[in-house]
């Protein structure tokens, strides 16, 4: 808290704070706005007499009924989440056991190894797409969920295994030899001690990979073609805007539901999630 | 119950030789401390006993039983942590019969045990408390219940006590040879204060460079120190050490050095006698160290300068400088010395020590 005289907790603390809630919020805001105003004010010049930008007297729900009805929106929303369950799952018991042997087995080149797979996951997928997509064409896999959930593991894993490495090395590696002493051996001792201690760890790599999976645009453009296969982010923008025609209302109403899931699973897991960054083990 | 013996027992991390052929005999319900300063290798002494490090050469024997190759978990051993290592998710209970479930005990004989270890520990009202609930002293105590519920042959302790307050880490100190004595469980206790290992244990090994320097009962350390860094680690206030040369004059044996000249008597003059002419370190303890008297004869008397007064209530530490040297002299709370005041000390010519200049061997 800034201390001091009242205009200085205004300069320093509460105007840039308001500022950055506006920014933040602003996007929400227009893409709740946008949902809900009917057609007729959504197409009207910015110059007509009764232009209102910013709120609507005559709130609808038609784009989402269009969207649900006219659309595959509930299709998509059912790819995504296939895809992304999958895949965070798969990635996060890989990550949850390379983090573990990486950060507490001793065996040769282990550094390099956790530095490699953290270069893995620096190398661009916009690059990464061109060799992956024919793999994807070789196995026949092209235009299905699993062209997905096979290929987004490559940029989860290596970062669930980082996350993850960085967290057991804040649990005391004493814990464990503890554990090994008191008569549990190692798979015992990851499944008793470590891991239930790591749940924070584990919960906010999970709700990070789900998250860049249900966003992820490149691979899901690429690798899906026909409109029943697509995933929300891809599908809203195809289908939804066709050559130079923009569905406003549609597309702002795919948005909006389309981020509900993330927000809840943030929203639900959040305690344990910031306790996951910040905090380690307290003996 | 049982004895461990350690065998030419080496421990090399890499390049760095941090354990060197250490060989100790452990008795059945003996207490034995290791100690020495940070880095002596005491540490990984005792992980390598616990099956916690592997040993590069060597043996661990318990109970004439080698086990080296031995998991941690099958050498029937309890070990208590310095960060005390509790499970921060499991209750105090859970924590205690964690051993017991792993090991398969049934449900009845766990719930006898904790509720005894929680009676003799005092610590049976936190039994459904998480251990970040508790304050330091009680999760000691429940790393030390995790220990005694189990019943094993041998207990480690790692610097239990380092993470405890000054007030407490005394209590906790009694309360632990208490433990010992009822339980009369053989006990190997690792740390770094002197004062903990002279009171605790039945033998002290004291360590250094990963060698071991002397071992045997705490007295033994203090009055006949096998070298001199074992001179000057027991005992606090330190030894005094200052550089003298011995010689031999008017058919005596003589200790001289800068500021001092003492005539060494004669139980000690046939062992100095050998050395005369040599470069030797003379060591006196601050208690043997007097305000002199009138009576004293001036051949055991060094002249000193004070240059602090530590008042401790019980006694009083005179910081003085004889010649270039500081030595630190234990006197009586009555003493009124000042700070610049010029004295002369007499020492108790029974208690000097020598040590060989260049092996630090105690003559």
């Amino acid at each position: 808290m800034i201390e001091g005289a009242r205009w200085r907790r205004w300069v320093f603390f509460h105007i840039p704070l308001m500022l950055f809630i506006v920014g933040l919020l602003f996007p929400f805001y227009w893409m709740i706005v946008t949902t809900v105003r009917p057609d007729n004010e959504l197409y009207r010049p910015w110059n007509a007499a009764n232009y209102t930008p910013f709120w609507t007297m005559h709130p609808t729900l038609e784009h989402i009924r269009d969207l649900l009805t006219e659309t595959l929106f509930s299709t998509w929303m059912m790819n995504t989440m296939l895809i992304a369950t999958v895949s965070t799952v798969i990635s996060l018991i890989c990550g949850l056991f390379a983090g573990y042997a990486l950060s507490r087995l001793k065996f040769p080149f282990a550094g390099s190894i956790g530095t490699g797979i953290f270069i893995t996951y620096l190398v661009p997928q916009t690059l990464l797409f061109i060799p992956l997509a024919d793999i994807i064409r070789n196995f026949h896999l092209g235009d299905s969920p699993w062209a997905l959930i096979l290929t987004y593991p490559t940029f989860l894993i290596p970062f669930c295994t980082w996350l993850m490495m960085g967290y057991f090395k804040s649990i005391p590696k004493e814990l464990e030899e503890c554990a090994r002493i008191d008569g549990a051996p190692r798979w015992k001792a990851m499944a008793y001690i470590i891991f239930p201690i790591a749940i924070p760890g584990i919960l906010s790599a999970g709700i990070f990979a789900f998250t860049l999976s249900w966003n992820e645009f490149i691979y899901a453009l690429v690798f899906l073609s026909s409109p029943e296969q697509k995933t929300v982010p891809v599908g809203v923008t195809s289908e939804l805007v066709r050559g130079d025609v923009f569905y406003w209302g549609e597309l702002m109403a795919g948005a909006l539901l389309g981020s509900i899931p993330v927000a809840f699973v943030y929203s639900f897991f959040v305690e344990h999630y910031v306790s996951g960054i910040t905090g380690s083990v307290k003996g | 119950m049982a004895q461990v013996a350690m065998r030419s027992l080496n421990k090399k991390f890499d390049e760095v030789h941090v354990v060197k052929d250490v060989n100790i005999d452990i008795d059945d319900k003996e207490f034995v401390v290791l100690v020495g300063p940070s880095g002596c290798g005491k540490t990984t002494t005792l992980r390598m006993v616990a099956g916690l490090e592997s040993i590069t050469s060597g043996r661990v024997l318990i109970n004439d039983k080698v086990v080296n190759d031995l998991a941690p978990m099958d050498r029937d051993i309890a070990m208590v942590f310095q960060n005390y290592a509790l499970y921060p998710h499991m209750s105090v209970y859970d924590n205690m019969a964690f051993g017991l479930k792993m090991r398969k005990f049934d449900r009845a004989e766990i719930q006898k045990r904790v509720r005894e270890a929680a009676e003799i520990l005092g610590i049976y009202d936190y039994l459904h408390r998480k251990p970040r609930q508790l304050s330091g002293g009680q999760r000691q105590r429940v790393a030390l219940g995790r220990a005694i519920v189990r019943h094993p042959q041998v207990f480690l302790f790692d610097e239990p006590l380092s993470n405890l307050d000054a007030k407490l880490r005394v209590q906790m100190r009694v309360e632990l040879k208490k433990l010992h004595e009822r339980l009369g469980t053989t006990a190997i206790y690792v740390t770094h204060d002197q004062v903990e290992a002279m009171t605790l244990g039945d033998r002290v090994v004291v360590m250094r460079d990963g060698w071991v320097q002397q071992v045997g009962d705490p007295m033994t350390l203090y009055n006949e120190p096998a070298n001199r860094f074992v001179a000057g680690f027991i005992g606090s206030p330190a030894m005094n050490f200052a550089n003298v040369r011995i010689t031999g004059e008017n058919g005596g044996v003589w200790a001289e050095g800068d500021g001092i000249r003492l005539k060494v008597p004669g139980h000690m003059s046939n062992r100095l006698g050998g050395h005369a002419g040599k470069a030797m370190t003379l060591g006196i303890r601050p208690e043997d160290l007097r305000i002199a008297r009138e009576s004293d004869p001036a051949e055991l008397n060094l002249g000193a300068v004070v240059e602090v007064v530590e008042r401790l209530g019980s006694e009083i530490l005179l910081d003085v400088a004889v010649g270039p040297v500081t030595m630190v002299a234990s006197v009586e709370p009555t003493n009124t010395a000042k700070v610049h005041e010029k004295l002369q000390l007499a020492v108790n010519p029974e208690r000097l020590h020598f040590f060989d200049s260049e092996s630090e061997a105690a003559i």
